[in-house]
Formats: C-alpha cells, structure tokens, sequence
C-alpha cells in the first residue's frame, strides 16, 4: 500500500502506477509513450486516467490530452535533472488544473518546495523520506521572489498586487 | 546600494536555517555526498584540494564599507586573514571548515549578505560594470537592473536545477565593460535620453573547454519583458539543452547546435506562449528598486589637476589608477590588488579594513569588486587623490599598473583548486618580477593578461589580450599561450601561438611576444591592434625561434 503526501496530507494512494495490476474502472497512470502508442485503448479506459510524463517529454504535446487526465506526474530522477520544474510549470501554465504528481528518487524534502512552486501538488516521496520532515521543509520559507504558491511571493508583499 | 527589507532579510535567514540543517544531516550520515553536494554547491561551498572552498556572492560587485569589515572578520574568525576576489566579482574563501560554514553563512546574513547560487547549475551571480552609475559614456545605471534579476533568479522554483551553470552580465554604458559576449546571456541597455528603454540581448556566450561568444538574439527589449523573456531563454535550456555530458550542457552548445535562427524562432515563441504567465517588471517595482541607487549627495566640486607639483609616482598612479567621472570633481580610483610579489586578486583582513575605512572616508561607504580582481572606489573627490594614494601605498594597494601586463587575472589554480592541471599563482609571480620595471610596462601600454590553470577557464584566458592556461603533461606543468582574445570593445577568442611551454618558460615567452610588438607597434599602436594587424604568425615565430630554455 502506496501513501503520498498530497495537499499536505499523509494518504493512501488509490492510483495504479504503469505496470502495477489494474482493473477497467481502477485510477489509472500509464506513461506518455504508451498513451501514444494506443490512444484508443487507453482513452477508453472507464476509470480516472494520469499520464506520466519522463524528462525528456514535453507537455505541450499533452495540450489536446489534458481535459481527459485527472493526473500528471512528473518525474525527478535525481538532485540534477530539473526538467520536471519546467514540465510542471508548463502544464499549469496550460490550464491543467489536475493533480502533478511528483515521482521519482529525487523526491525529497529538500527539492519539495521547489517541485511545489512549480505547480506539483502531490508528492511520491523517494524511499526513506518520511512525511513528517518533507512537511517541515515545505514551511520553510516564508516568502518568495517569483509568484509561486504556496508562498506569498515578495513583490505581492511589497505592492499589493 | 541596495537595502534589504524584511523580506530580503526573512529570505536569507531561512535560507541559512535550511542550510544548517542540510549540513547537519549530511555530518550525521542522513544525506549522501551526492545530494548534499547539489545543495551546498547552490550555497557556494565546493570541496577542493586541501579544504572546502567557500564562494560568497557580491552581487554585480557592490560591497559596502560595512559589508566589507564583516568580510574581513569573517576570513580573520573561519578562514587565514586573506580572500581572493573572482572574475565573478565574488570573494572566495579558502580554508573554511565544512562544520561552521553555516555560521558563516549567518554572520553573512547579518550584513545583507550570502552565497546563494555562487556555484551548481543555477543562475550565477549577476555581474555589471564596475563603472555603473558613475561612468561618462553610461546611458542607463545597470545595477537596478542587476539586483531586479538577482531577485528574479533567486532560489527560482524552475531554474535552479539546469543542465549547467548560467551566467547574466548587464552593461548600461556604450563601452562593454561587463564582458557580455563572454555570458550565457548579455543585457546591454539600449533607449533612454527620452526614447524607452530596453536591452539588446545576447546569447549563447561562455568560456571554459569549448569557448564561443554569445550571439545577439534580440535587437531590443522593452525593460518590463525583462522576466518573461529570461524565462523564455532559460526554459528553451531547460527543456533542451544535454544533460548527458557535462561539457556539452552549457547553452553555448544548444545554440551552436540549433543554429541562432532556430533559437531565436524557439525563445520568441515560448516567450509569447509564457509571457501572460511570467512576471513583468512593473514602473513601482523598478522604481522601488531604483531608490536604492539614487547618486550619492556630491558636493560641487570644481574639476582640479591634482598632480600639480605631486611626485612622478603619483602621476603614475593618477594616470593609470583613476578614471574620469561623470561627476565634476570626483574620479573612480581603482585600488589595485595586483602588487608584484603577490597573488592577482588576494586581500588580506587588515587591508579590506583598511580599504573600507578609506570607502567611508571619501567615497561614501561603497567599494566595488571588478571582473579582473581590483576594488574601485567610484567616488573619490579630486582633492583628496593625493591623500588616497599616500593610504594606499602604505596598504600596498597602490601598485600603478591597471591595464598594464602586470594587472592580469589569474585563478587560483593548482595550489587550491580540485579541477586545475597547473599552477598560476607561481607563474604569475614570476612574470610579476620579469616585468617589474612599471616604466617599461608603461611603454607597453595596456595589455590584458589572462591565466586559467586549466581548461575550464576562470581566469578568461581566452580572452586576454595574452592568454595563459595550464596544461598537464604526464605530470609536469605546462602552459599553452594565445594571443588576441578581447573580451570588450570587439569581443574576440584568442588563437594558441603553438606548443605549450613549461613553466619556467613563461616569462620568457612573453618577453619575446612583447619585443615583438614593440619591434611591429606603430606609433601609438595598442598591443591588441598590433596583434590583429600583423597576426599571430611573427610572434609565433619568434617565440618558438631559438630555445627559450636559453633566454
């Protein structure tokens, strides 16, 4: 059983990552490949569809996607590749209003405000993370320079905006 | 100069917690040396070769007097008395303790300061003109601007994990002192006298193992496109450039690749897709930012000849350490850190006390760092030159060599650095004392030299006038020479003249490229003009003539 911190919550994850046993009407992530691969199989399938995008995918090409997906999750490999940050942004940037999941093993509380900035509102934590500390780190800042929630970003402190 | 308020303040406060306790858990085996190696390098602390390395941020290298004691307590508490000032504009630490950098972090924030995104694949510091706000030939103070983007780029929740390191440069004067071509992106500001003001942009510029000057991208852009537009460029890198091999990741070799059309077609366009979406820089925001850089309260001053009946030493130091103002009566003085006998760019405590007592006294409590490791006090009053210079020739600041062969860059090299194949601070030394006759530089006239101790190219050997870098070969130090790079005025790489030399050759290397010039030079003839007119070839042959061993 998969727990995820999401919205600042500590839950049981429902969905079915790719490769993970899942029924017609199961919340289901199949990655971006795949989709693209049998459009028509998985489009039609019942239950809530995600999408995982890998880094070098760009989310532009989901545009068309997006009003049918529940959920995209983006990947952070490690403590180096930051194409996920653009990747989120973009898809938000897109109108998604869906959960951006983040995954991977550079899921860790230093990098989760960063991802959260980004528009990523669910965390897979990388293994050995625990919640109580990737909680702690998303309160540690108290302000931002670029207009990002969950923080007041310093210019809307400053002008009102 | 910018003030922090309190949200600046928050902002660096938090960032130190945080580092404090990625420290500790790093310490207590909680974080791996590779992940703790992403943060700290985002907090300026490298490992190197007999310690961390410790790189504060002097953002576009403003420093005030304050600032510049706190530093001064900081390298006498944590480090041996002595930094060394970066083609960067930084100051870096040698021997700090992995253990108490957070302290140091503190005590940094404390003054307003930090050493946030020194190093890692992030946004850089911002550097600008050393001359901003008080050079004759400015159409635009660039450092709003600077600290504007320094804001920006901060901790910017996209962009601090890139392919690579990234670097902005501003330049507000028609003269390019910021070396923009030599930047990832390059600002020069363009409009103003009533017409809207805007940037040129440029693009794609980097040194290091495969060095190539950037590429203007866009003719102008208004000032409030200033974010979106970095956020196009950035996240075209982002998403684009390789990750795959480290030196291929600088976005130099994205647009080498795509060719500056394409990139141009693919950041013009993710620019109108992202704009609505990026930050614009707003009238109240600029204006805000602009208040801290309002000129300081100058006296009327009449312009003076301040070297009436002074000594020739002085006359010197007038001629080739000051610079005009667009101020009557004051002059920008450069405080050289270029003694011959010591390393380019060191300082020790007493003198950055010294230098920010001086920065109180007559130039209203700023100093600024340039990107060849002097200080300048931009602001001095013409009267008080002759006083100035007395001070700094007891510091032994007052070498009168600035522009001259003496006066070069040099990184630190071998003796601190992880990465370096060769020595330059020995090197440097040694051609210190073959050209310790300043009269004999003085007929050389202005020539800029550049030493990296290996290809990654700190110290911009490609674009010295003379370029050095430090090659190894099997084991032994070796250094290979270029001739006719420029990084202002007509930005150019330099070309290798041919085999590299050992160590103990150097001086006589550049002996024989400087006879060269003085055999070839027309009268009045720069160096650098001498080189582009006659080409590398005569001085290539003389170099490699006869046996240098025996020069």
């Amino acid at each position: 059983m998969r727990r995820i911190l999401r919205q600042r919550e500590w839950i049981i994850d429902r969905w079915r990552y790719p490769g993970e046993p899942a029924s017609q009407t199961d919340e289901l992530i199949v990655p971006l490949a795949e989709l693209r691969a049998q459009p028509e199989q998985w489009l039609r399938h019942s239950g809530k569809l995600g999408v995982r995008l890998a880094p070098a995918d760009d989310p532009e090409q989901l545009r068309a996607d997006l009003p049918r997906l529940s959920l995209v999750a983006v990947e952070f490999p490690n403590f180096s590749d930051g194409r996920g940050f653009t990747q989120a942004t973009v898809l938000r940037r897109l109108g998604f209003a869906g959960e951006i999941r983040a995954v991977g093993a550079g899921v860790k509380r230093d990098l989760l405000l960063l991802m959260a900035r980004c528009g990523c509102d669910a965390f897979d934590l990388a293994e050995g993370e625990d919640p109580h500390s990737a909680l702690q780190a998303l309160g540690r800042y108290s302000v931002a320079y670029q207009k990002a929630e969950p923080l007041p970003a310093v210019e809307r402190v400053r002008f009102g905006a | 100069m910018y003030h922090y308020d309190a949200l600046d303040q928050a902002f660096v406060e938090q960032r130190v917690a945080e580092f404090r306790d990625q420290t500790h858990r790093f310490l207590a085996g909680s974080l791996s040396e590779e992940e703790f190696k992403a943060l700290r390098l985002r907090n300026g602390l490298y490992i190197q070769r007999h310690a961390p390395m410790l790189r504060i941020a002097i953002p576009y290298g403003l420093l005030s007097s304050r600032q510049l004691r706190a530093l001064a307590a900081i390298t006498r508490r944590y480090d041996r008395g002595i930094g060394h000032f970066t083609t960067r504009q930084n100051l870096q630490l040698n021997w700090p303790k992995l253990p108490e950098v957070p302290d140091i972090l503190a005590e940094l924030a404390a003054v307003q300061m930090h050493a946030i995104q020194t190093s890692g694949n992030c946004v850089r510091n911002v550097t600008s003109d050393h001359l901003s706000g008080v050079a004759p030939d400015e159409i635009e103070d660039p450092r709003p601007y600077c600290e504007l983007i320094r804001q920006w780029a901060t901790l910017h929740p996209e962009f601090t994990y890139l392919p690579r390191k990234f670097k902005i440069a501003v330049s507000g004067s028609g003269e390019d002192r910021a070396l923009i071509q030599a930047h990832d992106i390059g600002l020069r500001i363009r409009g103003g006298a009533g017409a809207p003001l805007g940037f040129e942009v440029w693009v794609g510029g980097g040194l290091g193992r495969q060095p190539i000057l950037a590429q203007r991208v866009r003719e102008f852009l208004p000032a409030e496109e200033l974010f979106a537009y970095l956020e196009a460029v950035l996240r075209v890198y982002n998403r684009l450039g390789r990750r795959d091999n480290i030196h291929k990741a600088r976005i130099k070799i994205l647009v080498k690749s795509l060719g500056i059309e394409r990139m141009r077609e693919l950041i013009e366009q993710e620019w109108r897709s992202g704009r609505e979406h990026s930050p614009r820089l707003t009238p109240e925001q600029l204006a805000r930012v602009r208040a801290h850089f309002e000129p300081p309260p100058y006296e009327t001053r009449p312009d003076i000849d301040p070297t009436c009946g002074r000594e020739a030493p002085f006359l010197a130091w007038y001629r080739y350490n000051t610079r005009a103002h667009r101020v009557g009566g004051y002059r920008a003085v450069f405080v050289s850190l270029k003694a011959h006998g010591r390393n380019p760019g060191d300082i020790t405590a007493g003198q950055m006390e010294a230098v920010a007592d001086l920065a109180e006294e007559l130039s209203f409590g700023e100093v600024r760092t340039t990107h060849d490791q002097n200080l300048v006090l931009a602001d001095v009053p013409q009267s008080e030159l002759y006083r100035l210079w007395l001070r700094l020739r007891e510091l032994e600041l007052a070498t009168a060599n600035i522009g001259m062969l003496t006066d070069m860059i040099a990184c630190p090299g071998l003796d601190f650095c992880a990465l370096a194949n060769a020595g330059t601070l020995s090197v440097a030394r040694a051609i210190q004392a073959r050209f310790d006759d300043l009269d004999y530089l003085y007929d050389l006239g202005p020539i800029e030299l550049k030493m990296s101790g290996c290809m990654n190219a700190c110290g911009h050997h490609h674009i010295g006038h003379i370029g050095i870098l430090g090659v190894d070969k099997h084991g032994e130090e070796w250094y290979q020479i270029t001739l006719g790079g420029a990084g202002s005025g007509r930005a150019t790489l330099g070309e290798v003249i041919g085999p590299s030399v050992p160590q103990a050759q150097v001086p006589a290397t550049l002996e024989r490229i400087v006879e060269v010039y003085r055999d070839a030079r027309a009268e009045g003839e720069y160096f650098i003009d001498t080189v582009r007119r006659i080409g590398i070839e005569p001085f290539k042959e003389r170099v490699y003539a006869t046996d240098l061993a025996a020069a």
